[in-house]
């Protein structure tokens, strides 16, 4: 995967461990900071569900070329961000501020499909392969600007036929890569809960996409299946496309991971490499609870002063907290 | 003998009657709504009164038969807008619930009295009588006149023995047997071959019925050859349309859209564009259906109510669903097998000569409830249709 040891390009090809980390060093490691090259500059998005926000994010930039992940402990808000920027869902800020672009095109009023069209494709949590239709047709609707799905042409082969032929010969070459190859004429309906999963994939990838989004891919997938998985997100960086990830499971994207965003209760807690982000406070904290290494059975907390010490504690959080708001 | 064969006679006059092609048409354009797009559109009948009005009133007006053909295409087609623009946004149901008031508010409208210009035009419930807009048509025909038996020569030709009869219907079954076989893959045919075969059965089979049991009627007056064949011809083409639609990346499309529309945007399609295609596609089929259905009888706004919505609804799942054949196989057998119930009672059960248990009108009821206990039968037993292929339904998330 990453062995090559080819000197770093401006655009992909970042297949070098040693480049990335060059790359990267010279960011600083905090919520929100500016990244040399950045794909999509994201700022002021705030979404409310009533009176609860899901999702508050100031700024964030993530870095062309590698693979970010975007993690958090379940009920970050990380689904709920992934949806607003890919237009599946509007922010409450639209119009006050809420503002992002991907790789130079602003995306504030755009619609989902057009996002994907500019070349931001995204997964789901929840596998949305076309049940009902074969594994290969699920894989040709992934190609973009087809002439055959233009109303007027579509009567008349001539038109499409010669386009039909490669996108079909490109969906064969993937097909064979995530090995679904064998399952082509199956109904995608009768492939397992991870075969679905690298079906997705493999489909987002039908359009070559700048960026693509994944939502949670390891997912209720089986070990052997999430290592392969991670060998196909590390094989798609190197080849040039970046990748933002969704996951709870941080030890999950340790390994894969060029940089690490980390996200609770809707804001941005940390970002910075993977090795380091974890122990980070801001981190533990979010996952563990400030208090997670406290010993609730021990009999010296059932002292007067211990128990003191920590209401207090509790009280400067909360006003800490207050004072954010 | 001679039972059986007015029984059959009166199912074979069903078969060809133009009524059952136009019919056939709107049930190829639900298939594309209900089918293949999985938009819930249960007011197709509307299309085709829409599509009735458009053409009779521009021809009591004087227009030119190509001009009224337009109009009623284009009045389908501007309801279809003005229908998806505020529904396909949002989620399926909300189609079928305005689909089905949209289509009794045009039925409404069309048999109110009230606006007196408007009545001029509608006719109100009485309608526009055929006579006032066929002759434009009818003119077209270059059939002649007179009488035509649809096959030259039939069983009355060779010998009246009902031994004759017998040996061909066991023919024709052993026929669509056959067909049923090579559809199923069980005999190794493929491609070119197994089309060519199915279609050689079709047309074995067909000349097969004709003979046995034949259709007399006028060339080309009202319900004669030249409405049949007009009828039939476009349903043809219709199923040759659809058959290129859906075999293309649209097609495709389609049937993405009716399996996740947010797994089709993000993909980057216009889900939006999509299904107001097909929605405009699907209605103009159902307009050409209505205009079929009113040439030979009248433009009479209950006769396209909701019935007819519902009996393409089960011509389709009859047929199967997202099948190119299946809305002509849906619709035929549907309407004949009708006509051999209503046929079958008024000879076995409504006649002293046999058993008196109901008058003619009940029979046609009796029809209803017999068509409504297969109509479960089927959805439990083969919810996919005759043709439908059951891996598309059994994977329904």
């Amino acid at each position: 995967m990453s062995d090559a040891t080819t000197p770093t390009q401006p655009r992909g090809g970042l297949a070098d461990p040693a480049a990335r980390r060059q790359l990267m060093s010279g960011v600083t490691p905090e919520p929100g900071s500016s990244k040399p090259d950045p794909i999509l500059e994201v700022d002021n998005i705030v979404r409310q569900f009533g009176g609860m926000t899901a999702v508050d994010v100031g700024h964030l930039e993530v870095q062309r070329g590698i693979i970010t992940a975007l993690i958090g402990p379940n009920g970050a808000g990380k689904t709920t961000f992934f949806n607003l920027i890919t237009g599946f869902d509007r922010p409450t800020s639209a119009g006050h501020g809420a503002h992002w672009s991907f790789d130079g095109a602003n995306l504030d009023r755009t619609s989902a499909s057009r996002v994907a069209k500019s070349g931001m494709v995204r997964t789901f949590q929840l596998t949305k392969a076309l049940s009902r239709m074969t594994v290969m047709d699920n894989m040709m609707l992934g190609a973009q600007n087809q002439e055959g799905e233009n109303l007027a042409k579509a009567l008349f082969r001539p038109f499409w036929g010669a386009q039909e032929k490669q996108v079909e010969a490109k969906a064969v070459e993937l097909l064979d890569r995530f090995s679904l190859l064998e399952k082509r004429k199956d109904y995608a309906g009768s492939l397992s809960g991870g075969q679905r999963k690298l079906l997705e994939m493999a489909r987002a990838l039908m359009s070559d996409p700048k960026m693509i989004m994944l939502d949670e891919p390891m997912a209720g997938v089986n070990p052997a299946l999430t290592q392969s998985l991670l060998g196909h997100i590390q094989s798609l960086r190197d080849d040039g496309t970046t990748v933002l990830f969704v996951e709870h499971d941080m030890h999950v994207v340790r390994h894969i991971s060029d940089w690490v965003v980390v996200m609770a209760e809707g804001r941005l807690v940390a970002e910075g490499p993977a090795d380091t982000v974890m122990s980070n406070q801001a981190v533990i904290d979010a996952y563990l609870g400030a208090h997670h290494d406290t010993d609730l059975g021990d009999d010296a907390l059932l002292s007067d002063a211990t128990l003191e010490q920590l209401e207090k504690e509790v009280a400067e959080e909360e006003a800490e907290r207050e004072e954010e708001r | 003998m001679d039972d059986i064969q007015q029984i059959l006679n009166a199912m074979m006059r069903e078969a060809v009657d133009p009524k059952t092609a136009a019919v056939a048409l709107a049930v190829i354009g639900l298939n594309i709504h209900f089918g293949y797009t999985g938009l819930l559109n249960i007011g197709q009948s509307a299309f085709m009164l829409l599509g009735a009005y458009g053409f009779a009133i521009s021809i009591t007006q004087g227009w030119p038969l190509p001009v009224a053909i337009l109009v009623g295409l284009l009045v389908a087609f501007v309801f279809a807008l003005v229908l998806g623009v505020p529904t396909l946004q949002l989620r399926g149901d909300y189609l079928a619930i305005v689909t089905i008031s949209a289509a009794e508010i045009v039925r409404y409208v069309g048999r109110s009295v009230g606006v007196e210009w408007l009545f001029d035009l509608t006719g109100g419930a009485q309608g526009i009588p055929g006579s006032r807009y066929r002759d434009p048509f009818t003119d077209l025909s270059f059939f002649g006149s007179g009488n035509t038996t649809l096959l030259p020569f039939n069983y009355l030709d060779v010998s009246e023995s009902p031994l004759l009869r017998l040996a061909g219907w066991l023919v024709v079954i052993g026929l669509i047997w056959a067909a049923v076989q090579i559809g199923r893959g069980k005999i190794g045919l493929e491609g070119g071959a197994r089309t060519g075969a199915l279609l050689g059965l079709s047309l074995a089979t067909i000349l097969l019925v004709f003979f046995l049991a034949p259709v007399a009627a006028q060339n080309t007056g009202v319900e004669g050859w030249w409405f049949t064949v007009v009828a039939w011809v476009i349903v043809a083409i219709g199923l040759l349309l659809v058959l290129g639609l859906t075999r293309s990346p649209w097609g495709r499309a389609l049937k993405g859209v009716r399996e996740d529309e947010d797994a089709m945007r993000s993909l980057g399609k216009n889900v939006f564009a999509i299904k107001m295609q097909a929605l405009v596609i699907g209605g103009l089929f159902g307009a050409v259906g209505g205009m079929m259905y009113v040439l030979p009888s009248t433009v009479q706004p209950d006769a396209l109510g909701r019935n007819i919505t519902f009996f393409a609804y089960t011509a389709l799942l009859l047929g199967g669903a997202a099948t190119i054949w299946g809305p002509v196989l849906g619709s035929l057998i549907f309407f004949v097998g009708r006509a051999a119930i209503i046929a079958g009672a008024n000879t076995y059960l409504s006649s002293d000569q046999y058993i008196n248990i109901m008058n003619r009108q009940q029979t046609s009821q009796f029809a209803f409830v017999v068509i409504g206990v297969a109509l479960m039968l089927l959805v439990i037993f083969r919810p996919q249709g005759i043709l439908g292929d059951k891996r598309e339904l059994r994977f329904n998330v």
